[in-house]
């Protein structure tokens, strides 16, 4: 009789042979990422999953979002008024602005309508907050309360009141993981408002720092700047922020300029994001990239 | 004994899932890169003390809980889990009998390996970060390990 291993000894403390196991649960495991990473067919089991991990989420957000509670409703009065008082002033800059954007929205609109063009409007907002939850210490991900019940879809845009902050790249039922513009892995198109020029933002793994890698050194481009999105592959919303450039250096022998930028959103302290809706612009020259994730919900924009 | 058994494993499966509750508390810069991963050094302390209740299965399955709360991609740190609990039931007799200071070097290279698998597949799957300050876990999972020992050891003399 032939032994092939020596783990059935008898001893005192020592576990039960586990090579079968092993084996299975490894190759299981290769099989897992294999089909998740190179064949994307696991949609249905990640669904499943992130619905069965969501309370857990949900409970390590509940501490966070207690202690905000406790600090609005204990806040003195003093701090209160002094909020009051803030956002009275900004409230009042804003109107003023806005009087002023109203005439320019109507005759913008006009001046598509010309074109026929109205695209690129936000036509819905959803107000979504961040669950304080920790998803990877290298990437800027972030998990959002809202999900496919809310009709959230994958490569929708995400905005703060300062300006673009992300993009959704997973929906669960309940929950929508986003890749912040900072993230490494991100770029997004965007174009000077002074100059026009255009380039592509990418991210670099550090929450106040944007890298333009694509600037040739003689484009017109300055610190200062304010960076809009154009709008260009569908999934941001023209004519938002994303950045403002904080440094150009030119070497008289490279070719492309080193241009850094910092973004406008707050990203590492924005609790509270909106999800936008919106159709995206028409490409009126057929190099256009096409909006690969064209929105389903534009079709009847709401409110 | 059985009742006791049961109670045993309810433990296990409590402090492991305490870990991975822990694994995405948000915490401050620093502290967050340098996040131990004590679900793993749950797992590790329990294959050590009592191996016939932490088997290997529960260790895969509290991996595949990580790869869904973390969202990168599926099978990655069940795969990572399940190599570090394989060694560590085949290296248990030794390592228990390790002085306490270099079984926390044992469990930092049991970690440096789960580190590594992860940083491999991850470069693999492109989504590569080479920054020194990856391995830091390993350190703070090494120096942590003496406090899980002594914790575990009240828990299950007070059990007794």
């Amino acid at each position: 009789m032939v032994e092939l291993s020596h783990d059935f000894r008898p001893i005192i403390g020592r576990g039960p042979p586990l090579g079968a196991a092993f084996i299975t649960l490894a190759i299981l495991s290769i099989g897992l990422m294999v089909a998740d990473h190179r064949y994307g067919q696991l949609e249905r089991v990640r669904t499943w999953l992130a619905t069965a991990v969501f309370p857990v989420q949900a409970v390590v957000d509940i501490p966070f979002r207690a202690w905000d509670w406790m600090g609005q409703s204990l806040a003195d009065r003093e701090s209160l008024r002094a909020e009051n008082l803030e956002l009275t002033a900004r409230l009042r800059m804003a109107n003023l602005q806005l009087q002023r954007f109203a005439a320019l929205e109507d005759e913008n609109r006009r001046l598509r309508d010309m074109r026929e063009n109205s695209a690129g409007i936000a036509d819905r907002v959803v107000v979504s907050s961040i669950l304080n939850v920790d998803l990877d210490p290298y990437r800027h991900r972030v998990l959002l309360d809202k999900g496919a019940a809310d009709e959230v879809f994958k490569g929708q845009a995400i905005l703060d009141a300062e300006g673009i902050v992300g993009q959704v790249f997973r929906v669960n039922p309940h929950t929508a993981e986003a890749i912040l513009i900072s993230d490494a892995e991100h770029a997004i198109p965007v174009q000077s408002n002074r100059s026009g020029v255009r380039t592509i933002a990418v991210g670099t793994g550090d929450p106040d720092k944007l890298s333009l890698p694509f600037v040739t050194v003689e484009a017109d481009l300055r610190a200062g700047d304010l960076l809009l999105s154009t709008g260009m592959g569908g999934v941001f919303p023209p004519g938002y922020p994303v950045a403002e450039v904080t440094k150009v250096e030119r070497a008289a022998t490279a070719t492309f300029a080193k241009v850094e930028a910092r973004p406008t959103a707050h990203l590492d302290r924005a609790r509270e994001v909106l999800l936008v809706w919106f159709r995206p612009p028409v490409p009126d020259a057929p190099t256009a990239p096409a909006a690969a994730e064209s929105p389903p919900a534009t079709t009847e924009p709401g409110q | 004994m059985r009742a006791d058994s049961m109670t045993r494993r309810l433990v296990y499966w409590a402090s492991v899932a305490a870990g991975l509750v822990f694994a995405i508390v948000p915490l401050p810069g620093w502290v967050d890169t340098a996040r131990p991963d004590l679900a793993l050094l749950a797992i590790i302390y329990w294959i050590l003390t009592s191996p016939r209740i932490a088997g290997l299965g529960y260790a895969w399955l509290a991996g595949l809980i990580l790869d869904a709360l973390r969202g990168l991609v599926l099978g990655q740190h069940a795969f990572a889990f399940l190599v570090v609990a394989f060694l560590a039931h085949k290296l248990q007799l030794r390592i228990r009998m390790f002085p306490l200071l270099h079984q926390a070097g044992a469990v930092a290279l049991l970690l440096g390996l789960y580190h590594f698998i992860i940083f491999w597949t991850d470069g693999l799957t492109g989504h590569g970060y080479t920054g020194w300050d990856r391995w830091l876990p390993i350190l703070s999972g090494a120096l942590i390990w003496p406090l899980i020992v002594a914790a575990g050891d009240t828990m299950s003399r007070r059990s007794r």
